[in-house]
């Protein structure tokens, strides 16, 4: 058979070899290897998973965004700093300008969003590799966040969000949980613990869903739909795979890239906005770091860094792989600054698992 | 591919495993700074949980978030209710982010110490036994009295922590007993030394005229004496700084130095496992906060202290 596209691929091993079959294994080993070392400690009783399912949803939030920028062959270093900065616009319009929140919410989405569509601009007008142009904004934005939070509150953190947010609509939507009833009934039959005193008393210590982990749901479900079943989709493969091929037959190349750029800067304000609703209060050092994170789970759910392949299924378990490896090796007990070398070995590991993967899938390369 | 993977398994093991120590009562403690990793100071509080939870018999875990993000630290804070320890020490680093996870944790019926940074008021508001701390406006007040009793009218202060608003707090107090208003002497110098010294060495070409310099840590201090030095000004300028290391004393006994302000981060470590051991134990409790700071260290007591400084001062 010369011709690959008509080789019979029997139906097993099209179900097993897939870009996500190594965070698959990936996620059932860190499981079971958390449930024999740290099963007994809180961990996974409804308040511990509670806890490293919140941070895992976080992680996915923008490993959405960063995977799908990935694939199209682009990275977005600015991730981090855009975290910050979204949510210092959301606080300063809101509480020293007086805007009502859902306002401020909607402005900090069209700012960032234009401020991701510059990036991809900047990157497709420049052919600069991106990795540059987003090292760029990743200190201009953190420099414009501190400077912008001491100008207006001369304090490099803004409280006072969670009064001005009561009773908004979109506030809600980022910061509430659903499912109240359903929790308190679970506390009531004893399944979650309650509060034994204070103003809570009775009440479940898990109050319910957070919408965090529904917009990370949400986001997951778009992404893998966007990714795999429309012409978008295919088309996000193509420019990252080889620009220059695709845009021969056809492709939008630049407007895919810019699109793509918008829409990781629209999942770092998600998390920016889910973040501010939560604690009440936005600061200038929020997000450091965060889109080394994202690039991880990316990487670790089996994309590649060059672009052209990868799959969203992967970078979200990716994104649960290092929730539940950062906040386990606390339950465990373990020394915490040894949380960096086991994401290494993992991230590692990964890699050289998934490249394995990759070429039983793509034939050798 | 087994091997590695048997080898990752077994090194894991090793490592959760050495964290369990047997003793008489075994409480569970777990202090959660806001501290990032990089962050010297805080050995001297991990030393004095290891000392206090040797004494007493109790089991002290040190946390905190890696790159300082103090969501990340409300994270953890969640984390720790979640294993039902015996008590629980934190850092009120910021009291908006921190409200909510410290208050769950107080209704789940976890007694709550609250250390280092933050106000007496808002540990109470939060529902803690105590606060245990040096509160940082009062810091910075009494080091500007000190400078302005030296005759200083202009200053700078270097601040490498800037995102915290405790550190702007520190200024602000220090700008107010010299009866200046706080603007752009305040230095957001970042953590990174040469950038420090870089950042300090330009602002004192630039302003002829300052006389007096705060710096808030070692991180900020070192490398600030460091443009002295350089500048010919170390010994000349009133110099003061926050917290203690060797260097510091170094130069204090060298009069580059005027003072440092001390908060005696052994007692915020040390002191809040004694009180939950015992709270745990026998149901004693003092009442009321206790002050750990500040105290100021001069070349005048600077002998006694400098022997264990960076490991228990």
């Amino acid at each position: 058979m010369s011709d690959e596209r008509l080789k019979q691929v029997s139906a097993i091993r099209r179900a097993m070899i897939r870009p996500e079959l190594g965070a698959i294994c990936g996620t059932i080993l860190v499981f079971v290897f958390f449930f024999m070392i740290a099963g007994d400690s809180g961990m996974f009783s409804p308040e511990g998973i509670q806890n490293w399912g919140v941070v895992s949803a976080q992680f996915a939030i923008i490993a959405v965004g960063a995977c799908l920028l990935m694939i199209a062959g682009e990275f977005d270093l600015s991730v981090g700093s855009m975290i910050g900065f979204a949510g210092v616009v959301i606080a300063i319009l809101s509480v020293q300008w007086g805007l009502p929140v859902w306002l401020s919410i909607i402005a900090a989405f069209i700012v960032c969003t234009a401020l991701g569509a510059l990036n991809g601009f900047l990157v497709i007008k420049t052919g600069l590799p991106s990795f540059i142009v987003t090292l760029a904004f990743l200190y201009i934005l953190r420099g414009l966040t501190i400077w912008l939070s001491i100008l207006t509150t001369r304090q490099t953190i803004i409280g006072g969000v969670k009064e001005a947010a009561e009773g908004d609509p979109l506030a809600w939507l980022f910061g509430g949980v659903i499912f109240k009833g359903l929790f308190q009934w679970l506390g009531d039959i004893g399944v979650i613990d309650t509060f034994t005193r204070g103003s809570r008393m009775g009440q479940p210590v898990v109050e319910g869903l957070p919408m965090l982990v529904i917009w990370a749901l949400a986001l997951i479900i778009f992404g893998h739909w966007l990714l795999t079943k429309t012409r978008f989709g295919n088309w996000i493969f193509a420019s990252g795979g080889d620009a220059q091929a695709a845009r021969y037959v056809g492709v939008p190349v630049n407007r895919v890239k810019i699109l793509m750029f918008m829409f990781t800067a629209f999942c770092a304000t998600v998390f920016a906005t889910c973040q501010v609703m939560e604690f009440g209060s936005a600061a200038a050092d929020r997000g450091l770091l965060k889109e080394f994170e994202a690039i991880i789970c990316v990487v670790i759910g089996g994309a590649l860094l060059t672009g052209g392949y990868g799959s969203v299924i992967g970078a979200a378990l990716g994104a649960l792989i290092f929730g539940v490896v950062q906040q386990g090796l606390f339950f465990a007990g373990a020394e915490s600054s040894l949380f960096r070398v086991f994401l290494g070995g993992i991230l590692i590991f990964a890699v050289i698992m998934n490249t394995y993967i990759r070429r039983m899938i793509t034939g050798e390369r | 591919m087994k091997k590695a993977l048997t080898a990752i398994a077994a090194a894991a093991f090793a490592f959760a495993g050495l964290s369990g120590t047997a003793s008489a009562e075994n409480e569970k403690f777990v202090l959660i700074s806001h501290a990032p990793d990089s962050d010297s100071w805080w050995n001297v509080i991990k030393n004095a949980i290891k000392v206090a939870g040797d004494q007493m018999g109790a089991e002290v875990e040190y946390r905190n978030p890696p790159t300082g993000d103090l969501a990340d630290m409300a994270r953890i804070v969640e984390q720790a209710a979640a294993t039902n320890p015996d008590g629980i020490i934190v850092t009120i680093a910021d009291f908006n982010v921190l409200k909510g996870p410290i208050t769950d944790a107080v209704d789940k019926g976890i007694p709550v110490i609250t250390i280092n940074s933050g106000t007496q008021e808002q540990s109470e508001e939060l529902g803690a036994l105590m606060h245990v701390g040096q509160p940082e406006y009062d810091a910075g007040f009494g080091a500007g009295k000190r400078a302005a009793a030296a005759g200083a009218k202009s200053f700078v202060c270097v601040n490498h922590y800037i995102t915290n608003p405790a550190s702007v707090e520190r200024c602000r107090g220090f700008a107010d007993a010299l009866g200046v208003e706080l603007g752009s002497q305040m230095i957001d110098s970042g953590q990174d030394p040469s950038e420090v010294k870089n950042k300090v060495s330009a602002y004192l070409n630039a302003h002829q005229d300052v006389d007096a310099v705060l710096t808030l840590g070692p991180n900020s201090a070192h490398p600030t004496l460091a443009a002295l030095r350089d500048a010919g000004l170390a010994g000349e300028i009133m110099f003061g700084t926050f917290d203690l290391s060797s260097e510091i004393a170094e130069a204090i006994k060298a009069g580059e130095i005027n003072f440092a302000i001390d908060q005696q981060p052994y007692l915020q470590g040390y002191l809040p496992v004694v009180i939950l051991t015992n709270y745990a134990r026998y149901s004693v409790l003092p009442s009321g906060h206790i002050n750990s700071g500040p105290g100021f260290i001069t070349k005048d007591n600077i002998a006694q202290v400098e022997k264990y400084a960076g490991e228990y001062r």
